[in-house]
């Protein structure tokens, strides 16, 4: 178990790099910039028009059935990935290649399907 | 111990220099191709030091906050939109026997999973600017994002079918010539999905300047604005790299694989990313319908036809 998490300490390591680049460029940056602030300019800009109503404008997440549609697919899609070292092994061969296309199947009937309800149209 | 510090610098140094690389050709190739003149003058030959004159400039412009903005969200994002670059480039290897800062067991796995993050950097500027445009241009990020990730994962999977193993230079080993037209499909459309995760052109719908101003980026400037535009060129970096990876053989090459390793990926990088910057000029901006047509009519199919095509020509000759 040990050995196992330490492959991530360099990737800790390498995540604490990046913050500092971030980090060191901004505060270096802090030396360097003006901060002479005015009502105007903490104004948001939007479109260069002073802005009318409030940025979290109500809208219509037209595509949250995308989104379902992600969701069902995704978590299919993360099972072919410790399924697809293995899936040629000695012993398996046929089998998981039949089991593939009843899984290829399952995709696509419900990608038709979905085609066929109008969802994949965007309005 | 002495051996990982190196790679660890190696790697940050490859995340400095290689984007800003990509920027300045960007700059070169986009001026040649449409006959600019601006980006050819700073400096003189060839306008060498535009790129300079930009960091300078970017360097000493005011942080500007908007009071109506979600402070601390707007100030953390585009550190989110570039660092999980950075994290992906450890994974990546460029050459043969080790030369791979870390060699993760699933490292396919983990690239996609961190490439995908650095989206959340541009759904967060779209939300906390507090800007109508903003927002929208934040949604469409998101609705983006979720489209192109399925034939994105379902191409790579399929490179992992046809390698037996997750580990990225793993799959670089069992790479052959004969994969190119096995796995071509594949290819195009992790590399279309992927441009479609950058929001490059010509799916920079999320940032269509002729009607949501600059998207979720537009309430920022200064340093601020700088990271999100090197967050793009960081993202081709590692699109192109992975690309490299999976699909053109990494370090293969014609000849001297093991001590030239390293040359033959760059050059496989640079040419993918001279690709990037073309398609950028040559094609017209999708629209918001067509992108998602796209993803889920073409992308989607094409890429369960190429697993289907990986495993049968797997079973029947591996």
């Amino acid at each position: 178990m040990r050995t196992y998490f330490d492959a991530y300490v360099g990737l800790a390591v390498l995540l604490l790099v990046g913050g500092a680049i971030v980090g060191g460029g901004l505060a270096a940056n802090r030396l360097l910039r003006p901060h002479r602030p005015t009502p105007e300019k903490l104004l948001t800009y939007e479109c260069g028009v002073d802005p009318v109503g409030e940025g979290w404008a109500h809208s219509y997440v037209r595509y949250y059935v995308f989104a379902y549609l992600y969701v069902v697919f995704a978590v299919d899609a993360v099972f072919l990935f410790p399924w697809a070292t293995v899936f040629s092994a000695p012993g398996y061969g046929l089998t998981t290649l039949g089991e593939m296309f009843v899984f290829l199947a399952f995709l696509a009937a419900g990608l038709a399907y979905a085609g066929k309800k109008g969802v994949l149209s965007w309005v | 111990m002495v051996e990982v510090v190196v790679k660890l610098a190696l790697v940050a140094a490859a995340f400095a220099v290689l984007p800003l690389l990509v920027g300045q050709a960007e700059h070169k190739v986009m001026a040649h191709m449409q006959g600019r003149l601006g980006p050819m003058y700073a400096g003189g030959f060839h306008g060498w030091a535009q790129l300079v004159a930009d960091g300078v400039k970017f360097a000493q412009k005011e942080d500007v906050v908007p009071r109506a903005a979600d402070r601390w969200v707007f100030k953390l994002a585009p550190g989110v939109a570039l660092v999980p670059y950075l994290l992906v480039l450890i994974v990546v290897p460029v050459g043969p026997d080790g030369q791979v800062a870390l060699d993760l067991g699933l490292g396919l796995f983990f690239a996609l999973a961190v490439m995908g993050v650095g989206v959340i950097g541009a759904i967060m500027a779209g939300w906390a600017s507090a800007n109508k445009y903003s927002l929208l241009g934040g949604m469409r990020v998101a609705a983006q994002l979720m489209s192109y990730e399925l034939p994105m994962v379902f191409a790579a999977s399929s490179v992992a079918m046809a390698a037996g193993t997750l580990s990225l230079p793993g799959i670089v080993g069992e790479w052959r010539w004969w994969w190119l037209p096995w796995q071509a499909i594949g290819a195009v459309v992790f590399f279309v999905a992927g441009l479609a995760e950058l929001r490059r052109p010509p799916f920079d719908m999320p940032v269509a300047d002729s009607e949501i101003i600059f998207g979720p980026y537009t309430e920022y400037g200064g340093l601020r604005f700088a990271l999100f535009i090197l967050a793009e060129y960081a993202g081709i970096v590692v699109l192109c790299a992975l690309t490299t990876v999976l699909f053109l053989g990494g370090w293969k090459g014609p000849f001297l694989d093991a001590e030239l390793g390293w040359l033959w990926t760059l050059l496989k990088v640079a040419v993918l990313a001279f690709l990037v910057i073309w398609l950028r000029v040559s094609y017209p901006r999708m629209r918001e319908d067509q992108l998602q047509k796209l993803a889920w009519a073409y992308l989607v199919p094409l890429s369960l036809g190429q697993l289907a095509l990986t495993g049968v020509l797997k079973v029947a000759f591996g």
